[in-house]
């Protein structure tokens, strides 16, 4: 059933009628996501290559049954947008913008979390599932193929860079899925391990994390303490990144003794999990690991 | 954007917390004329630079009004002050903090941050101040207090209160610091700060004052306020990156040789681990971001063609928005208008990309295209020692 979106995912796109918004939009809908309707206020009637648009998110929900919502609305007014989706009873938010005030993704995510719906991102590619044809983000469709690895990241293009890898090296994912760059986002490694652990089509994960807070030292302990049982690899990026510098992703700052590269190494290691140095090599990694775990 | 000591105190003077009496001096005669004025015995020069450090480092002189109070300040101002936060090639000195110098019965850490893992505002105290919070967290964790703030609710008057009684027994006292903690959160709150620190809060005879402050606003959140550009001191930001931000792109300068151009921090930050896996050393990280134009590719190109410490520049690009053509286009108008012959090691996957191959092909440009990602690391690093490679 891959995790938090499938096949029946009803989709609709927040910015539907931006340039961005509109791109990704049909690129979904192309790879075979269900995308059932845009919201652009005072464009409902209209429709964006066959998809209608409407007003507001609660007619979107209304007229089309939409579940799984894909958010393209600049930085400076990102935050509303989410708490539309959560009154409208959307599940899954996957909020693609980068650079939203964090005391602003702070205040949407409490009540995201309050109503018990899932955020994903912001600063996100967002998630694909293979298996299910269901794409609800910006990365590019084809390096990805149906098969049985979970991929999990901080990151973008990275994983964009892991999938490829998988994909060449004959391992198909179930579901992979971008936390999210910014130091403030909707799900945690844990979170997502969790709904891989339930999934019966994931049999391994990949984890890509990097410097900075300690989502991955989370990771580690919840894998220690027997709540993810499969094989799993990971790879840390940043290992050379100076302190206190900003690279990129907001996320990334290591200050003092906590987020360093070398001490999220340290913990899922003494987790079990197999991490990889050079990231050319994870490709190969996992498929030992499945090879190992199939004997 | 960070701020400087005096700036991050005259938000709390501001709004009632004390500091110490003092000025900001730019010149040595000015120092002098500052410290006699304070009409005290002892004061403090303190070099006003976006660094922690600043005592160990010989900028911060204690000095009764006997001493040459001039020439210590033209001996640090003007100065380049290397802290062991600022790298070897320190930071400017052009502002000296002229303050009285008080008495001191007790150090207090307090500092507001956004947790990452909780999404709330988070106020940290402990009764170890004067120490970096990172040291205190490593050596006498118990001795750090915290609140979460609930983002709707907001700082309640209890919680402060709560917090100042853990610092103190005093009731006059815990009224102060009480205030302190409600100040600071509201500056945070209200100027979108990424961090907003009083290290040390002194407590001195009945009263509590901010000895340092430390302010620092969120990017993202600028645009929000953007009465505090007036406050941004260009001098303490290295120019190489304040240009790059100018063209949208992500840039930060490292120590060695070889220039890199990625798209996304993640990757980016990998390229820059797998070269020096391969014992290479880069000199910066470049993230052209996501949705970069020809002209960002170019301007990206032109900033490490500038650094003239890059003896090789590696393009590691996997195109999904950015199309491999574009990134091509882009490169190509750099080199060509530089007039660089730098050797440039290219690897492109992705969107578009057989348009890209075709265009650096065509260029005839000193360009080698590399399809494998290791290898393309592992050559870039022997072009920069000047090795032969094979292949």
């Amino acid at each position: 059933m891959a995790i938090l979106v499938n096949r029946n995912s009803r989709v609709i796109c927040q910015g539907i009628t931006g340039r961005n918004g509109k791109f990704h939009s049909l690129a979904c809908k192309a790879y075979g996501t269900n995308m059932v309707g845009g919201v652009t206020p005072g464009k409902q009637g209209e429709s964006v290559d066959g998809i209608p648009v409407f007003n507001t998110v609660l007619n979107a929900v209304n007229e089309t049954g939409a579940d799984t919502s894909l958010i393209f609305i600049p930085a400076a007014h990102a935050k509303e947008p989410i708490l539309e989706a959560v009154d409208a009873g959307i599940k899954v938010i996957v909020c693609i913008t980068e650079g939203i005030p964090p005391l602003d993704t702070a205040s949407a995510l409490h009540t995201v979390r309050e109503e018990g719906r899932y955020l994903i991102g912001p600063n996100t590619p967002g998630i694909i599932s293979p298996p299910e044809k269901c794409k609800v983000g910006i990365m590019p469709g084809y390096i990805h193929s149906p098969g049985p690895v979970g991929v999990v990241s901080r990151s973008g293009t990275l994983t964009y860079e892991v999938v490829d890898q998988l994909t060449k090296h004959g391992l198909g994912q179930s579901t992979c899925l971008g936390l999210g760059g910014d130091p403030v986002v909707g799900m945690s490694f844990v979170d997502v391990l969790k709904l891989f652990q339930e999934d019966p089509e994931t049999e391994a994960v990949v984890l890509i994390g990097e410097i900075g807070g300690s989502a991955e030292e989370e990771a580690a302990e919840f894998i220690k303490s027997g709540g993810f049982t499969k094989p799993a690899a990971a790879y840390i990026a940043g290992r050379l990144a100076p302190p206190g510098k900003r690279m990129g992703h907001a996320g990334a700052i290591i200050s003092g003794g906590t987020g360093t590269a070398h001490e999220k190494i340290k913990a899922l290691e003494a987790a079990g999990v197999t991490v990889v140095e050079n990231i050319t090599r994870v490709g190969e990694v996992m498929r030992d690991l499945l090879a190992q775990s199939a004997r | 954007m960070n701020l400087h000591e005096f700036q991050s105190k005259e938000l709390l003077a501001a709004r009632g917390v004390a500091v110490p009496r003092g000025s900001v001096c730019y010149d040595p005669l000015e120092t002098l004329i500052a410290a006699r004025r304070l009409k005290c015995d002892i004061v403090v020069l303190k070099a006003q630079v976006h660094s922690g450090g600043r005592g160990k480092a010989g900028g911060v002189a204690v000095m009764s009004l006997e001493e040459d109070i001039r020439g210590k300040a033209s001996e640090i101002l003007g100065k380049r002050l290397v802290t062991n936060q600022t790298g070897p090639q320190g930071k400017p000195v052009s502002a000296l903090l002229v303050e009285e110098v008080l008495q001191v019965d007790k150090e207090i850490y307090l500092g507001v941050v956004l947790d990452r893992k909780t999404g709330k505002v988070t106020i940290m105290a402990s009764p170890a101040g004067g120490m970096d919070i990172e040291e205190i967290a490593k050596t006498q964790p118990e001795k750090i207090y915290t609140i979460a703030v609930d983002p709707l609710r907001g700082l309640t008057g209890y919680q402060a209160r709560a917090l100042a009684y853990r610092l103190t027994d005093d009731n006059g006292i815990a009224g102060q610091i009480s205030h302190v903690i409600t100040t600071l959160y509201q500056i945070f709150v209200s100027y979108d700060c990424s961090l907003a620190e009083i290290n040390p809060l002194v407590i001195s005879g009945d009263k509590v004052y901010a000895l340092d402050a430390k302010i620092n606003l969120d990017d993202h959140a600028l645009f929000r306020h953007p009465e505090m550009e007036l406050w941004r001191d260009r001098s303490q930001e290295d120019q190489l990156e304040l240009s790059a931000r100018k063209d949208g792109l992500s840039y930060i300068k490292l120590d060695g040789d070889i220039g890199c151009i990625v798209n996304g921090a993640g990757l980016a930050m990998a390229t820059l681990d797998l070269i020096s896996l391969h014992g290479g050393s880069p000199a910066n990280f470049l993230d052209v971001g996501g949705g970069a134009s020809e002209q960002v590719v170019a301007d990206a190109m032109s900033i490490l063609l500038d650094d003239r410490r890059v003896k090789a520049v590696f393009i590691n690009i996997f195109g999904g928005i950015l199309r491999c053509d574009v990134l091509a286009r882009g490169v190509i108008k750099a080199l060509k208008q530089n007039r660089v012959e730098l050797p440039v090691i290219v690897r492109i996957e992705g969107t578009n990309i057989e348009e890209g191959r075709r265009l650096f092909e065509e260029s005839q440009l000193p360009i080698r295209m590399i399809g494998s990602l290791d290898d393309a690391a592992r050559i870039v690093v022997e072009t920069a020692k000047g090795l032969k490679t094979a292949g």
